[in-house]
């Protein structure tokens, strides 16, 4: 899937604190998880990803995005905001795993992910892992998700899968 | 080729000889845990699946983290894995007045033992590493297709060797071993990895340590934080451990990508900063830190060797007047026991607040949230920003003593330092 979108880029070490706070754990509705996104950040306070954030807009973060807890509420508020793609230099792990079961598409591009801004624009085509920063005319290359991770990705996440295999 | 302890319980739940790290395998689950925040979701994932649970005895729910209910909210949640487990007749399932903090009560209770396989909808279920298990945090998802397959798919870690040397010092516990180690390898350090402990200094670490030590793994990016069986592992486990288990040791040849010494004798108190677990400094070069509230307790340091820890400190002492100190046994029978021990009393006369066992202000859900520009050194195991209450308050990360003696001081301070 080839999609286009402008960036929303944040730093290392986006924890699942920052990007949904424990305060709103108390609801699992991806609107209201959606509604406060980020809230907690640090980065673009001049102008709150919850309240900016467009359908289509691509999230870029540095090393270990997603570190902290294992809470699904996180790439759930993301994948709410609209945000069809998460882009890092790598994710931390149960990050990484709950992105692939709900259907939230990980791209991990390593160092090259300086060579990506704020407001940037990208086009992405999830499935080859082909990232083309349309601002720079940069072109970096993802890696591919691996052997059955591929399928799960391709069923739309876990559940499905599961439902198609058994 | 060899295999490491981590590899060992994998390739046994998969079915398999051997497995190498790289590997994508699906594993069989020995058991399988949510909490009142992980266990909605999961279970909404789990009715779209259709089938029932795959075994009733191997699932775990914990309603700790809202709990006793901080609002109407929560109330709705903890509601939901009630009727749920009432449904599916969950055997481990544990009602207020009778639960504690989940990575307390499954080791405590021999839910979780050697050589099995747990996944836990928190990220903390890492924890089980110390009793010589692979465990590992995932999501509701994977937690939701898990109740009702009994299996989930692991991508086999590469993994990294502690070797533990020396003898431990006075006033040393195992929040200062996982702290340094975290500040000297990163926050993710070992993203994806494996961590395995091993030297002679393991066996200077008490269960409670070890149990600290593989709690905060995922603190260094960790899959899991195992640690060998020894005689302390068999001492806990025996006649904890109901189901017949299988320990595992390291083959000779077992590959490491990466090892790191630690030479326990050299350890001092020490303290993460704001706002990661590896921002770690030993507390005698920090010079005055002035703080409003302790907090003692948790998953990481809520159990009866901790409160054991921060009694000593406090008895014939009282917490500073500018200070809050929060003590929460971490289950009903550490609760219990530190109140026959005669540490609650302590805690009390030393002017502390003593709580029913929940994982409140770790998380900052309850019972204890800070207000901004407030500072709080707490025994829990993140100190991100706004975890434990508004996002311009700060939590700094130590051991039990070092909790009590700041609760005295009103200040961040080595337990030497209260006469
Ligand atoms: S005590 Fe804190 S870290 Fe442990 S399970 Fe509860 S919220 Fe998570």
């Amino acid at each position: 899937m080839s999609l286009e979108g402008k960036v929303w880029r944040y730093g290392d070490n986006i924890d699942t604190d920052v990007i949904i706070p424990a305060r709103y754990l108390n609801s699992f509705e991806p609107k209201e998880l959606a509604a406060h996104c980020m809230e907690d950040s640090d980065e673009h306070q001049e102008a709150s990803f919850a309240a900016n954030v467009a359908a289509g807009d691509v999230m870029v973060g540095g090393r270990n995005f997603g570190c902290g807890s294992s809470r699904e509420h996180a790439p759930v508020a993301i994948k709410a905001s609209g945000v069809p793609v998460v882009i890092a230099a790598d994710f931390a792990r149960i990050f990484y795993r709950n992105g692939i079961n709900i259907g939230l598409p990980l791209l991990e591009i390593g160092s090259d992910v300086e060579k990506i801004s704020h407001g940037d624009k990208l086009r992405v085509d999830t499935a080859t892992g082909m990232i083309e920063n349309l601002t720079t005319g940069d072109v970096f290359h993802a890696q591919p998700l691996p052997g059955f991770v591929q399928d799960i990705a391709k069923a739309g996440g876990l559940i499905n899968y599961i439902k198609e295999k058994r | 080729m060899g295999m490491n302890m981590t590899e060992k319980i994998l390739a046994r739940h998969a079915g398999l000889d051997a497995v190498t790290a790289g590997q994508l395998i699906f594993c069989r689950l020995d058991m399988v845990l949510a909490n009142d925040v992980t266990a909605p979701p999961a279970i909404k994932e789990f009715e779209k699946i259709g089938r029932p649970v795959f075994d009733n005895t191997k699932i775990a729910l914990v309603p700790d983290h809202f709990t006793p209910n901080k609002d109407i909210k929560a109330a709705g949640l903890a509601k939901t894995v009630r009727e749920f487990a009432k449904k599916h007749s969950i055997k481990n399932y544990f009602e207020i007045g009778r639960v504690g903090i989940e990575h307390v009560i499954l080791p405590e209770k021999g839910i979780v033992g050697p050589g099995m396989l747990t996944i836990g909808a928190d990220s903390h279920t890492c924890t089980y590493g110390a009793v010589n298990g692979f465990s590992t945090g995932v999501g509701s998802t994977d937690l939701g297709v898990a109740m009702a397959t009994g299996e989930a798919w692991f991508k086999v870690p590469k993994a990294i060797k502690v070797v533990l040397t020396g003898k431990k010092p006075k006033h040393i516990c195992g929040k200062d071993v996982i702290l340094t180690l975290i500040g000297m390898i990163g926050v993710d350090g070992a993203l994806y990895k494996a961590i395995e402990f091993a030297g002679e200094g393991v066996a200077e670490l008490t269960m409670t340590d070890r149990l600290t030590i593989s709690n905060m793994a995922i603190e260094a990016g960790g899959k899991n934080g195992i640690f060998p069986f020894d005689d302390i592992t068999r001492e806990y486990v025996e006649g904890r451990v109901q189901q017949p288990y299988e320990a595992v040791a390291p083959d000779e040849d077992a590959v490491y990508e990466r090892v790191v010494e630690i030479d326990l004798s050299q350890l001092t108190p020490v303290v993460a900063f704001p706002h990661l677990p590896g921002n770690t400094h030993p507390v005698a070069e920090i010079g005055e830190i002035k703080i409003d509230q302790v907090v003692i307790g948790s998953c990481t340091n809520g159990r009866l060797e901790d409160l054991q820890q921060a009694a000593e400190i406090l008895r014939g002492h009282n917490v500073h007047p500018d200070v809050r100190c929060i003590v929460i046994p971490g289950s009903q029978q550490v609760y219990l026991e530190a109140m026959k021990a005669g540490y609650v009393e302590t805690f009390i006369n030393a002017g502390a607040a003593v709580s029913t066992p929940t994982c409140g202000p770790c998380l900052g859900a309850h019972m204890g949230i800070l207000a901004a520009g407030e500072k709080a050194v707490s025994t829990t195991n993140r100190n991100f920003r706004g975890r434990m209450g508004h996002v311009d308050s700060e939590v700094y990360l130590a051991g039990p003593y070092v909790a009590a003696a700041s609760a005295v001081l009103g200040r961040i301070a080595v337990p030497e330092e209260v006469k």
